[in-house]
């Protein structure tokens, strides 16, 4: 990944939520990106540390978005 | 072809190591496919990942087939692994699967597993150890891929070392229909009970760390949440579900990555590629099984056809993933693929609880075996790999390897 000392002003926000309803709790998010995805300790469900990561890590977040199983995580990439 | 009437199911592979033909000409052709199945009863067969997914996720539909008018998967009324997956008691949709879910869900979580980790690197390390000492030729299903993952269930639910053979024993006579016979198979059914009730007992006694004690806590704390029956049914389904799906994934895995060992290579040169590459490997398998069944209790629109209430619906989530539709060059093995959302664990509400722990089994094993046996080949030519025939999850008998 290119990581250039200097932010370039037009990077992108991304905005991410997650449904818990959903979430079958099978963890790939959290395997993917532990920086912005976590598991509820009693019942393995989906917890959101962070709804507007940095962009070193928008690929990850995009992955675990489409490897999610039951399809619980929702970005908005204009924020 | 819907004249020639509904095809046998499962099909046949010309190859081992090859997808049946009628995959990519139902796919292109003929989407929601008739099909006839061992026990004479027909359903429909969907190919396109797209379609697959869908009725995957839908909430609605099971893979319980106790409506009257289900097909039959095997002759055995059963249903095996689709019975007992989820302890046999929350099989079926709604809130108390979901309940069951979230409780033995606890388990599987991502930092759980994650935690497991080294524990399965030190037994997977054990066994090619104890595979190496035996010598070079051997065969890695019997050496590797059996014992690694009741190994680690054994571990889950905080049965002792020294009782891993038997708990291996059972599951393999368990999960045999055609080794062992009703009898044998009937013994073990009643030993592993026998044995699983006084391990409970053990544990309620002596609680420890493990998944068990957890859920014998839960128990009794007597808030009805479970009972000691579930707890009985949580541990025989993990087994079930969670032992031949894992354990011929693992001889699978070795067989397509020697198979053409400029990927072995690749992987030994770049061990980084061990997680997007065990990921298309599950992708790749062109022999996953039968597929999920669901029993269609509503019409239901796919793919635009209307398939009628009452249908038994197979899913193949193998012709689905390699379906053009949804991957690149699906038919080539690309092991650094990103992203990879492969549907070999299903999707959805019921999608694999354990693939967590699947996956970190499988990338444990691949890479000590990158690390310990860098010269590990084939022992046999590609084609000469039988498989195992006529049973729900698909694997090769032997892979026969030497290093
Ligand atoms: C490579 C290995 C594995 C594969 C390919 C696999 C695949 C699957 C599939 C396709 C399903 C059914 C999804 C459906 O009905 O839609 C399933 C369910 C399940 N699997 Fe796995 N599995 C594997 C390993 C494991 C392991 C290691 C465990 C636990 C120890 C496990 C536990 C379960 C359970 C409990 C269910 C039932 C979930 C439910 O009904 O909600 N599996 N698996
Ligand atoms: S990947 Fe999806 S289903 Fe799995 S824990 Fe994350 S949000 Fe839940």
């Amino acid at each position: 990944m290119d990581r250039a000392p200097t932010a370039r002003k037009e990077e992108t926000i991304m905005k991410v939520a997650v449904d818990r309803d959903r979430c079958c709790g099978a963890g790939q998010c959290v395997l993917l990106v532990p920086q912005v995805f976590d598991q509820g300790e009693d019942d393995g469900v989906v917890v959101l540390l962070d709804p507007s990561p940095g962009g070193a890590l928008h690929a990850a977040v995009a992955e675990a978005a489409s490897v999610c199983p039951t399809a619980a995580i929702h970005l908005d990439p204009h924020g | 072809m819907s004249e020639s009437g509904p095809q046998e199911y499962p099909f046949r592979s010309q190859a081992p190591l090859e997808p049946p033909e009628q995959w990519e000409r139902l796919r292109q052709e003929c989407p929601v496919a008739p099909i006839r199945l061992a026990s004479g009863d027909q359903a429909l067969l969907l190919t396109r990942y797209e379609d697959v997914r869908q009725v995957l996720s839908d909430p609605r539909f099971t893979r319980r087939l106790d409506a009257e008018d289900a097909a039959r998967v095997t002759a055995n009324a059963s249903g095996g692994v689709f019975g007992v997956a989820s302890g046999g008691l929350a099989g079926g949709g709604g809130e108390a699967h979901q309940q069951w879910r979230r409780l033995v869900g606890r388990a599987f979580t991502a930092k759980r597993v994650l935690a497991m980790r080294p524990r399965v690197e030190a037994m997977a390390g054990r066994l090619v150890a104890d595979m190496v000492e035996r010598g070079s030729p051997a065969d890695l299903v019997a050496g590797l891929g059996f014992p690694l993952p009741v190994w680690v269930i054994c571990d889950l639910l905080g049965v002792p070392d020294a009782d891993r053979d038997r708990f291996a024993y059972w599951s393999d006579t368990m999960l045999s229909m055609t080794r062992y016979g009703q009898e044998q198979i009937d013994a073990a059914q009643e030993e592993f009970a026998g044995y699983f009730r006084a391990h409970i007992a053990a544990r309620r006694a002596d609680p420890g760390e493990d998944l068990l004690s957890e859920l014998i806590a839960i128990v009794d704390a007597a808030d009805g949440r479970l009972t000691e029956t579930v707890v009985l049914g949580t541990g025989q389904g993990l087994l079930v579900a969670g032992h031949e799906t894992t354990a011929n994934m693992i001889g699978k895995m070795a067989a397509m990555l020697l198979a053409d060992r400029s990927r072995w290579e690749r992987l030994c040169a770049d061990p980084s590629l061990v997680r997007p590459a065990v990921e298309e490997v599950l992708r790749f398998d062109a022999n996953p099984g039968f597929g999920m069944p669901r029993y269609l209790t509503e019409d239901l629109q796919v793919g635009g056809r209307t398939l009628p209430r009452g249908s038994t619906v197979v899913c193949s989530m193998g012709a689905a993933n390699r379906d053009e539709g949804a991957f690149e060059h699906a038919d080539a093995m690309d092991l650094g693929r990103t992203p990879n959302a492969h549907l070999a664990f299903g999707v959805g509400p019921h999608s694999c609880l354990g693939q967590a722990l699947a996956r970190t089994e499988l990338q444990a094993v691949l890479e000590v075996l990158l690390r310990d046996l860098p010269t590990l080949e084939l022992a046999v030519p590609p084609g000469a790999l039988a498989r195992r025939e006529g049973l729900l999850v698909g694997g090769l008998r032997q892979v026969p390897v030497s290093w």
